[in-house]
């Protein structure tokens, strides 16, 4: 009723679902590394937009699909580590605001290599296209996408959660997270930890270019910039400190853009950027640890 | 004598953006452009520093106060024959009104610090990374709103026929103002109070010092600085919501950094060094010749090497390249 008053049909849910799914996939990327490391990468963006690139290129080429997934994994892993030694491992122990500022730095840095390499128009990743095609499922028409989509960042999500609550190297992330001297004191080696933790992110971002391509297959230098904002304002709205609560920030951000994006007039959904960050702001003010964290204070710098 | 000495950190800023007026005005109009530019951007890292470097807050969020100083001035410019055209949906109020040129900048501070007023009296209560986050929200939401608010300016558009007064002499009294306010501002006892807030805000809130309201003060300062900015931008060359938004951070943020945070003179060494470089390689993209060897580097180049040097500056110097000291002619003797 409510639904059907707003205007919200089952397909503009649906698509709501799997942007929020993808969103919470960014988030967890985000999450991970600021967890061990205090730095919000504003680069994540880019190292979609990379991956995105690499598929592009392989569609060009004409590779199969799986050649160009591969090769998509191998461009977004390597730029990952890449990016950790270069700039991330030499910043260790900088202010937060140091980092998130070159941070800034490197995502300019690639989206203009991006700009140099591919120009401002941008290249067509169809390799994947069929998944947007509609099925019909008790009448609703889906796009196969919005399914992939949810699925796999389920998956994704419970591989995670297994492997940081199941494996040595999950709980040395946990511990690293909580408290980083004292994780360090008691045994936990800080690069190892780092490198999964960047790699993992890097892993999520190569997934995420996937899904990204298949809904938006024209790729340009700036792909995933505005999601990558609007993610990073999610997590913050979640929670920063803490993985689910981040996730569940960028859910519902996704969630709520995608649905106002299906649901509202043009006129009023350009104004969706400006409600989502007068929200994040907020929140800020009313609850720094975020929405979905019980009572503790964010640190203050 | 000892204000002589503290006169000297005024020294070095003053002598070369007066150099760069001079420099610009001997060469061709086509690179006097350059150092006009540059001298905006003085401005508007001056901005930056009065709040960023005397409080130690990132702020993401000042270019919108740039862009509000744009859209002031702008709207109040444009000829009213010539409104309907590039603004066909303006408000009533200012679609038959025009101010003169110096109305229109001194509109623009105006807008600029009391907007930043109503935006800091909730966000300054904010630091390290919530205020980054929260100040990147202003420039998305003053971004998005300029870009679809018909009424208060030309929207997607562009703003065509505004007056471009900003020669290099606006350009450098605009420069210098800048200057002047973030010198006196640090020199004066709200300076210190908030680089004390700064440095510990525990010692600073035992003897009595606001950290709130010490920030919220110099933000409104640097928001008014920061709008006059924009307004000598909008009357250089025409301005869209695009070209006040994420790049004019990023490169404003890199000449604050560049030069040194914590220090006017890094902000304007910063501001020109950068303008410096980003100018020649923007000459360069188009084919130019150095000692002889031709170069003809391509699109997007400028951008790369920006970003290199500011990332190399903060890993290998991050304290800037004046390493946040202030401009002195000897050193200090004691």
């Amino acid at each position: 009723m409510t639904l059907a008053l707003l205007n919200i049909d089952y397909q503009t849910l649906a698509d709501a679902t799997a942007l929020g799914a993808i969103y919470a996939l960014m988030a967890v990327g985000i999450g991970l590394v600021f967890g061990v490391l205090r730095l919000v990468n504003f680069a994540y963006g880019q190292l979609v937009m990379a991956g995105a690139f690499a598929l592009a290129l392989a569609s060009q080429w004409g590779w199969p699909v799986w050649a160009g997934i591969v090769l998509c994994f191998a461009a977004v892993l390597v730029l990952s580590a890449l990016m950790d030694r270069l700039v991330f491992r030499p910043l260790r122990g900088h202010s937060p605001a140091v980092m998130l500022v070159a941070t800034f730095a490197v995502a300019f840095l690639l989206q203009s290599i991006a700009l140099l390499w591919f120009g401002a128009l941008g290249k067509i990743a169809t390799s994947l296209a069929s998944l947007n095609r509609p099925v019909a499922i008790g009448g609703v028409e889906i796009r196969k996408i919005t399914i992939v989509a949810v699925v796999v960042g389920v998956l994704c999500l419970a591989a995670l959660t297994l492997l940081l609550e199941r494996t040595t190297i999950g709980l040395h992330m946990r511990a690293s997270s909580l408290d980083f001297q004292t994780a360090r004191m008691l045994g936990v080696r800080a690069n190892r930890v780092i490198g999964v933790a960047v790699l993992l992110s890097g892993a999520l971002a190569a997934v995420v270019a996937v899904m990204l391509t298949v809904q938006n297959p024209l790729v340009t230098p700036d792909f995933a910039l505005r999601d990558t904002i609007i993610v990073l304002a999610g997590v913050v709205l979640g929670g920063m400190n803490r993985l689910i609560p981040a996730t569940l920030g960028g859910f519902s951000i996704g969630f709520a853009t995608g649905l106002l994006g299906g649901a509202l007039p043009t006129n009023q959904s350009q104004y969706i950027p400006s409600f989502v960050f007068g929200a994040v702001i907020l929140v800020l003010l009313v609850r720094p640890g975020g929405l979905f964290t019980r009572g503790q204070a964010v640190e203050r710098v | 004598m000892r204000r002589l000495v503290e006169l000297q950190t005024l020294l070095g800023p003053v002598v070369v953006v007066i150099a760069a007026a001079l420099l610009g005005s001997v060469v061709s109009a086509s690179n006097a452009s350059y150092f006009t530019n540059a001298l905006v951007n003085v401005a508007i890292v001056t901005a930056l520093y009065l709040f960023i470097g005397n409080s130690g807050v990132l702020s993401f969020g000042h270019i919108s106060f740039v862009a509000l100083g744009a859209w002031t001035a702008g709207v109040l410019s444009v000829p009213v024959s010539e409104k309907p055209a590039i603004m066909p949906n303006l408000a009533h109020v200012l679609r038959d009104r025009t101010t003169g040129n110096l109305g229109s900048l001194a509109l623009a501070a105006l807008v600029g610090g009391v907007c930043a007023l109503l935006v800091g009296l909730p966000l300054m209560r904010l630091s390290g990374l919530a205020a980054g986050i929260a100040t990147f929200g202003i420039l998305e939401i003053t971004h998005n709103l300029l870009r679809y608010e018909e009424g208060i300016g030309p929207g997607l558009n562009t703003f065509s026929s505004v007056p471009e007064t900003t020669g290099l002499r606006q350009a450098a009294i605009g420069a210098l103002i800048g200057i002047a306010v973030a010198y006196a501002y640090a020199r004066s006892r709200l300076g210190r109070l908030l680089r004390a807030t700064r440095e510990d805000p525990a010692a600073a809130r035992a003897v009595g010092a606001s950290v709130y309201r010490q920030r919220l003060i110099a933000f409104t300062i640097s928001g008014a600085v920061a709008g006059l900015a924009g307004g000598l931008l909008v009357h250089l060359l025409p301005v869209n919501t695009e070209s006040v938004y994420l790049d004019l951070t990023f490169i404003t943020l890199a000449m604050l950094v560049v030069g040194g945070a914590t220090s006017l003179w890094g902000a304007v060494v910063g501001a020109l060094s950068v303008s410096a470089l980003d100018s020649y390689l923007a000459v360069a993209e188009n084919g130019t010749s150095l000692f002889g060897w031709h170069i003809d580097l391509p699109a997007g180049t400028r951008v790369i090497v920006v970003g290199v040097l500011m990332a190399l500056v903060l890993i290998l110097r991050p304290a800037g390249l004046t390493g946040g000291r202030e401009f002195r002619l000897w050193p200090r003797s004691s």
